[in-house]
């Protein structure tokens, strides 16, 4: 057994370099785009999010308060939060939106929507310098 | 209503800055006007583009009346504006009247269309005040600032300066406008500008929005950011009197202190009465 995982070792290491897939920090401007477009797909879709009541229950939208995800300050996070009573990551922020305003069910922190809305704040936000803890 | 109906002084009438539908939906219009039909004193419409996008003011003007008109009161000339007109082409493009509306009624959506009061209404702003002595004091009441603050968001009418240049040769003009959900007011030359509270939700100021250029009038004290635990933070009264001829503004704000807003003739300009001076004012007053 323990033979057999070191000949798929050493036949890896033969073959990757040869195939040229898995250099270890080496990326084109190909690959730059495709990342870069993999992240504005996902931020588009947390804009759908934002403009719509799919989060909620009773007809809210994030975008009614926040147009262009403004005064959300994704760059002073971490913080402390009156309305939790500690500090907080936006995320947990996004859900006490979607708990009250939206009257809607809270989201896992990994959950795709979760990735989506945090990526389209972000991505309004670009450029602000991080200023954790700000108010 | 009540409250608005047991004021005292009482009011000589109501101006409604716009937006009583969400959508231009008839029954939205009618239940707007339903809500607003306790009120015992004759009411001044103003339209809105939440109003205005769906029929184009049709069902509007037939409940309400003419989208732009003027009237004299105590010696007041009163002008009322449609301010949120924009470029027929844009108008003309959408497949259905509910994708113009739904497109329109998204603040910071990009395919919105900047507003603007037009040649035709301005030719009768023309018209209208070329029978008004220099030395009445007018008030103009539109939908959107006629002044250009922050064109994203259409805290912006694209034909502001031609519409100050027909108020200009006025001693004392005051705008009042509505939209931006917050407190604004600028001066430009004989023109005070001050805006409207919502009855809904406050909204960021322009500069939290770091990608766009926006121009709030320097002279504008922000109110204080709207804490979002307390869901009538930001909301509040707006008691206009123009008894002077100059608007002053008293704001009964929920959850916040009161502020007023008045012109001061030394300095010529409107003033919060507590928060003008730079060192006077407080943290949440500063907007990032």
């Amino acid at each position: 057994m323990r033979t057999k995982n070191m000949i798929v070792a050493v036949l890896c290491a033969t073959l990757v370099p040869v195939v040229g897939q898995t250099l270890a920090d080496e990326f084109s401007q190909a690959d730059l785009e495709r990342w870069s477009q993999q992240y504005m797909e996902v931020a588009n879709q947390g804009r759908q999010l934002w403009v719509s009541a799919d989060l909620g229950t009773n007809g809210v939208a994030c975008a009614q308060c926040h147009p262009n995800a403004a005064n959300t300050h994704p760059e002073t996070y971490p913080k402390f939060q009156k309305q939790l009573g500690k500090v907080a990551n936006l995320w947990e922020m996004v859900n006490w939106c979607i708990r009250n305003p939206l009257e809607g069910q809270p989201l896992a922190a990994d959950d795709p929507r979760m990735t989506a809305i945090l990526s389209y704040v972000t991505y309004e936000r670009r450029g602000v310098a991080l200023d954790p803890g700000k108010h | 209503m009540a409250e608005t109906n047991l004021l005292s002084p009482k009011p000589d009438f109501v101006l409604y800055g716009g937006d009583i539908a969400q959508l231009g939906l008839k029954e939205e219009i009618d239940h707007g006007l339903e809500l607003l039909s306790p009120l015992r004193y004759k009411t001044y419409h103003a339209l809105g583009e939440h109003d205005y996008y769906l029929d184009l003011g049709e069902y509007w003007e037939r409940r309400i009346g003419p989208q732009y008109y003027s009237f004299d009161h105590k010696g007041v000339h009163f002008v009322v504006l449609n301010s949120i007109l924009t470029h027929d082409d844009w108008i003309n493009k959408w497949p259905t009247p509910m994708d113009r509306m739904m497109t329109m009624a998204g603040l910071d959506n990009p395919e919105g269309s900047p507003f603007m009061v037009g040649d035709k209404q301005r030719e009768w702003l023309r018209r209208d005040l070329a029978k008004v002595a220099k030395t009445t004091p007018l008030v103009v009441l539109s939908h959107s600032p006629l002044q250009k603050i922050f064109r994203n968001w259409n805290f912006w009418t694209e034909d502001a300066e031609q519409v100050q240049a027909l108020l200009a040769p006025f001693e004392r003009v005051s705008v009042l406008y509505g939209h931006v959900h917050q407190i604004q007011y600028n001066q430009i030359g004989n023109i005070s500008f001050n805006s409207a509270m919502a009855t809904a939700w406050p909204w960021p100021y322009p500069e939290t929005y770091a990608q766009a250029p926006s121009h709030l009038p320097v002279l504008t004290v922000p109110m204080n950011r709207a804490d979002p635990f307390q869901e009538r933070d930001a909301t509040g009264w707006q008691f206009v009197d123009i008894h002077s001829g100059r608007v002053a503004l008293n704001y009964s704000l929920n959850d916040n202190g009161n502020r007023v807003v008045a012109y001061n003739a030394a300095t010529g300009q409107p003033e919060d009465q507590g928060f003008q001076p730079a060192d006077a004012r407080i943290p949440p007053q500063t907007h990032y």
